[in-house]
């Protein structure tokens, strides 16, 4: 009796906590498993300048903790541990962690996403080891040391500019001879000193005994490659989508991400899908935290027809 | 911080770590550290569970930074399993229990 729940809600970052603040509030029984940090990618973020109503800006950690705050404020219990399965396909649907078994009305995926990892020579060994996906985590170990950052979205130059505070140059790799970020980051990161770049350029290699001490750097246009002398590589090529649990169960687009309906329900019935982990998301907290309201709103309308 | 979990530093390590006579999990933090801060509680109620196998301690790689440098700890939080003062295993990120257990199962079996 006790495992039966109304809504089940799979992540625990922005969309997942929206989520769980709308169903809690609205009396519904809600269950949130989440596998690693309550707050997703927020959690780990440094400053989050663009989220309404902190004209300061936030860190992303006080913000998760906000949101897991208030969500846990209407009951919503927090269960700090991965779904391993989901059956999708009955009435109720059930899903299985370490810990149990349990089922629900309806689902919430709120999976959200997880680095694409640097997929080149020598890169797995030293993981940990001066690569990393975390500047927030990783960035003190590095001070008055040389760091690349690869990529050329917000996050990468975000992340550039936050570890200026430490390292003693900071060097951004993009494979385009243009950077993709917001156009006033683009700007900082032109203006800090301790930045420069390297254009049309992608790491062909890493080297290191027992950590990083070089790249090699590969100009796209010209073939020519070169080697840099670096101790931290931060990486931040990309995302995968966390959806392999649901893979031919619910329809995804090529990439793997969840494709809904405008009220945000997948493929199945009282199966809905918010936040990163869904095709045609904006991929900023603000958005996940309106779709994980949106989804519950609709959970709920779902769960009233089927009574 | 609890009980269960001994805080070492690089004065304390070779007594602690090196020559203790059980396995010992290293947990190697800073204050800084968001997901350190989130595993913490998983450290304690792991330490609270297992520790007549397994001793758990914990490394701030501020205070001792000598000895992250020792082990090439770039990333945290980084757990290194230590057995007669050798590092026998080595993992990081935040995650929960079960994974820990898994991780350490040729220890806690
Ligand atoms: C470095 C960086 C900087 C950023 N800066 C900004 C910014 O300044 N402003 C902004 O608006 N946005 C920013 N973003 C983007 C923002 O963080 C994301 O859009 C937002 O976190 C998405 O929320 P989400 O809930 O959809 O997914 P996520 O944050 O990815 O959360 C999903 C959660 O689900 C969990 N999970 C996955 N699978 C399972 C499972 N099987 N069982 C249990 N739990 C599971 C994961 O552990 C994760 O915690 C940044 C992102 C990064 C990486």
């Amino acid at each position: 009796m006790s495992n039966e729940y109304d809504v089940l809600i799979i992540g625990g970052g922005p969309a997942g906590l929206a989520a769980g603040l709308y169903a809690g509030r609205s009396m519904l029984k809600t269950k949130l498993f989440e596998k690693e940090l309550i707050g997703g990618q927020a959690s780990i973020t440094d400053i989050i300048e663009n989220y309404p109503g902190f004209p300061e800006g936030i860190t992303g950690f006080e913000l998760a903790e906000k949101m897991r705050e208030q969500a846990q404020k209407f009951d919503v219990e927090l269960d700090m541990n991965e779904v391993t399965s989901a059956d999708l396909s009955g009435p109720l649907k059930k899903v299985t962690t370490p810990d149990g078994e349990y089922t629900a009305k309806a689902i919430i995926i709120a999976s959200g996403v997880r680095p694409t990892k640097l997929d080149v020579p020598g890169a797995a060994a030293l993981t940990g080891r001066g690569i990393s996906y975390c500047a927030t985590c990783d960035g003190p170990f590095f001070r008055d040391k040389r760091v690349m950052v690869i990529g050329g979205g917000n996050s990468a130059v975000e992340e550039a500019i936050y570890l200026t505070k430490f390292a003693s140059k900071v060097t951004i790799v993009h494979r385009r001879d243009q950077l993709r970020a917001e156009k006033i980051v683009q700007d900082r990161a032109f203006k800090n000193e301790k930045v420069d770049f390297l254009l049309d350029s992608v790491l062909s290699g890493v080297s290191g005994e027992n950590s990083v001490s070089a790249v090699t750097v590969k100009n796209v246009k010209t073939g020519e490659e070169k080697e840099v002398g670096v101790e931290g590589i931060f990486v931040f090529v990309g995302n995968i989508p966390n959806t392999e649990l649901f893979t031919g169960a619910l329809d995804m687009d090529e990439a793997g991400y969840v494709i809904t309906d405008d009220a945000l329900m997948a493929s199945i019935p009282g199966v809905f899908a918010a936040g990163d982990v869904r095709k045609n998301n904006l991929k900023q907290v603000v958005w996940a935290a309106a779709e994980g309201a949106l989804a519950a709103v609709s959970a709920e309308k779902f769960i009233e027809t089927q009574e | 911080m609890g009980e269960n979990v001994v805080e070492v530093s690089e004065q304390t390590w070779d007594a602690e770590i090196i020559g203790s006579d059980k396995p010992v999990l290293v947990d190697f933090w800073a204050q800084w550290c968001a997901p350190c801060r989130i595993v913490a509680p998983v450290i304690e109620e792991l330490a609270g569970e297992f520790s007549e196998k397994i001793k758990f301690a914990k490394l701030n790689v501020d205070d001792s930074p000598r000895i992250a440098g020792q082990f090439q700890v770039m990333s945290i939080p980084t757990f290194i399993l230590f057995e007669k003062g050798e590092a026998k295993r080595r993992f990081m990120g935040a995650m929960p229990k079960e994974r820990f257990v898994d991780e350490l199962s040729e220890w806690l079996g």
